[in-house]
């Protein structure tokens, strides 16, 4: 279990103000020059060395990210974007971040834009966050004002200025590219990767787009170092990371814990248990609503770290913890997904459009008990058939749910018909 | 008959909030401009985004009307038709779905005397559906306009609609 004296976001439960009077007295832009002058190669060094894995979803290296920008700028201008468009079912981890510990992710955001040479950074945030974007503009403000961001930030002769952009209601523009079309003006429909953002991002520019707990993770990071970062959680899976449990948990919360945590150590100290008891327990969503969920017999051992679940076919996404008792009608709870990931389709890929809504209709037939056990079958082939065929995740992301559910509770689907 | 659209303009108190939205993006890039204009206007219509603030927003921007009608159509806070003053959102998504909300769409319903979908014959409210609100652990949760109301019962959302 995490020490409270490695805990990273001392305000994630919003016991405290998030004005920068506070935040400064939590450890926030203290001494930030110093980080600064630094100098990009340490910085990246220093993130590499921590084992830093982005916190959206994909857990890629955030200094390898980093280190695909050019080194130099070569007539086009280095841009860096902060992905707060969270919408993954069962997240809500970045809209705490944002309304009571944004000086971190502000001063996270200047660090980072250093890092890779970006003197303007963008924080795409959803739209139907109004109150979080109030929150947000008045702490940029407030960093503006303490000359911490603009020219000469923090007077360490590094020019970085950082500006929200409000998305306005679409899953997909949580895909980086898909993000970046959104921000140029248009549908938010993803492209084609390569090239990837760091060699042709927004405007045709370099530009690297982050997670919004990962660069507010970077200043504490840099000021107690990527070795004690490092020595957090387990292998290949470093640090602290903050998990959202909802579902049927008796205290649904945000929390941070060390990486590697037992998921029933997660459920138990920090959700209050399962409503009814342990033994109540279904099946756990582990990562948010794009991983396959697994049944309570493997919730016993696992942990929570990308190998662990990987381990057990699932993931762990963006640490959305979906709990699920032996009340859910388990089928139902995953056609209910499926209906998210059809009206959330952009459209541009046929497997992807056409799929979503085949598999939720077939879903919810089986749900009723209509149909035969060859219909399970067919869902499976067409949930393979869409997985590796779409421009973007997001035809995974609807496919897994499904190829779990058949994995584990086949029996259940199969009893109903 | 044909349809003569009545020019849109936006009210000075917004207009002068525009160049600084406009000075976000670099010179050339003021397309990007899109979303944050299309918002100003559609709260300047009352919550719906008619087709002449699209042909003033694009044809100020200099990208194609066309282009206006892709983005209003693609984002789902935008609604191309008029709706109720009050906008009531309930999430439905699977987190939200395992603690109740069907039974707080329900209870919309029967209060406001309307299908999910529809509008109040007075136009106070319209009710819709909406996909994951991002407020998990706070569910179920409704949007009503730009407030959310989270850990609801059936009887708290109507005291919330009451209290409209």
């Amino acid at each position: 279990m995490l020490t409270p004296a490695n805990r990273i976001f001392t305000n994630l439960q919003g016991q405290q103000d998030w004005r920068m009077k506070e935040a400064k007295a939590r450890g926030d832009w203290d001494n930030t020059k110093k980080l600064l002058q630094k100098g990009p190669e340490n910085i990246i060094q220093e993130i590499t060395t921590s084992g830093l894995r982005g916190r959206g979803g994909a857990g890629f290296p955030t200094g390898k990210k980093w280190s695909f920008m050019p080194k130099v700028e070569e007539g086009r201008p280095h841009y860096l974007i902060i992905n707060a468009d969270e919408s993954e079912p069962g997240t809500c981890k970045d809209r705490d971040l944002l309304r009571y510990e944004p000086h971190k992710l502000i001063e996270g955001s200047l660090l980072a834009g250093m890092a890779v040479g970006a003197h303007v950074g963008y924080i795409y945030i959803r739209g139907e966050f109004h109150r979080e974007t109030e929150i947000l503009e008045a702490a940029i403000a407030e960093a503006y004002k303490a000359g911490y961001l603009g020219k000469n930030a923090c007077k360490s002769g590094v020019d970085f200025d950082l500006y929200v952009h409000r998305g306005a209601g679409a899953y997909i523009c949580g895909e980086e590219t898909a993000l970046i079309e959104s921000l140029e003006g248009r549908k938010g429909m993803p492209r084609l990767k390569p090239p990837f953002p760091a060699n042709i991002g927004l405007y045709g520019c370099p530009t690297i787009i982050n997670n919004v707990e990962t660069l507010a993770a970077v200043p504490t990071i840099l000021r107690r170092g990527g070795a004690w970062f490092a020595s957090l959680g387990t292998p290949g899976n470093a640090g602290t990371k903050i998990f959202c449990l909802s579902g049927h948990v008796n205290t649904p919360c945000v929390v941070e814990e060390e990486m590697g945590i037992p998921l029933k150590e997660l459920i138990e100290a920090h959700g209050g248990g399962i409503r009814g008891g342990w033994k109540k327990l279904q099946a756990v969503i582990p990562g948010g609503s794009s991983v396959p969920l697994i049944p309570k017999d493997i919730c016993e051992t696992v942990r929570m770290d990308f190998t662990s679940l990987c381990d057990v076919k699932s993931a762990l996404g963006t640490g959305g913890v979906i709990v699920m008792d032996t009340s859910t009608d388990i089928v139902r709870a995953i056609a209910r997904l499926s209906k998210f990931y059809m009206i959330e389709s952009c459209g541009q890929c046929t497997p992807c459009r056409e799929g979503t809504g085949w598999m939720w209709r077939m879903l919810t037939r089986l749900a009723e008990g209509i149909g035969t056990p060859h219909d399970i079958d067919q869902l499976e082939s067409v949930t393979h058939a869409i997985e590796g065929h779409t421009i973007c995740a997001l035809g995974e992301a609807a496919a897994w749910p499904i190829q779990g559910l058949i994995r584990h509770f086949r029996g259940e689907m199969e009893g109903r018909l | 008959m044909v349809f003569q659209m009545t020019p849109f303009a936006f009210s000075p108190e917004n207009e002068a909030k525009i160049p600084a939205i406009l000075k976000r993006y670099p010179e050339g890039r003021q397309a990007s401009a899109i979303l944050p204009l299309f918002e100003l206007a559609q709260k300047q219509c009352g919550g719906w985004l008619p087709p002449e603030a699209i042909r003033h927003v694009t044809e100020r921007l200099g990208i194609p009307e066309i282009q206006g009608y892709e983005v209003a159509s693609f984002y789902t806070m935008f609604n191309q038709r008029p709706i109720g003053k009050y906008h009531v959102q309930v999430c439905g998504t699977t987190p939200c779905m395992l603690r109740g909300s069907e039974d707080i769409m329900k209870a919309c319903e029967r209060h406001l005397g309307i299908r999910c979908g529809e509008t109040t014959a007075d136009g106070q409210f319209t009710l819709s559906e909406v996909e994951c609100l991002g407020a998990c652990t706070a569910a179920p949760v409704v949007q009503i306009n730009e407030d959310y109301h989270e850990n609801l019962t059936e009887k708290g959302v109507v005291e919330v609609l009451k209290a409209c």
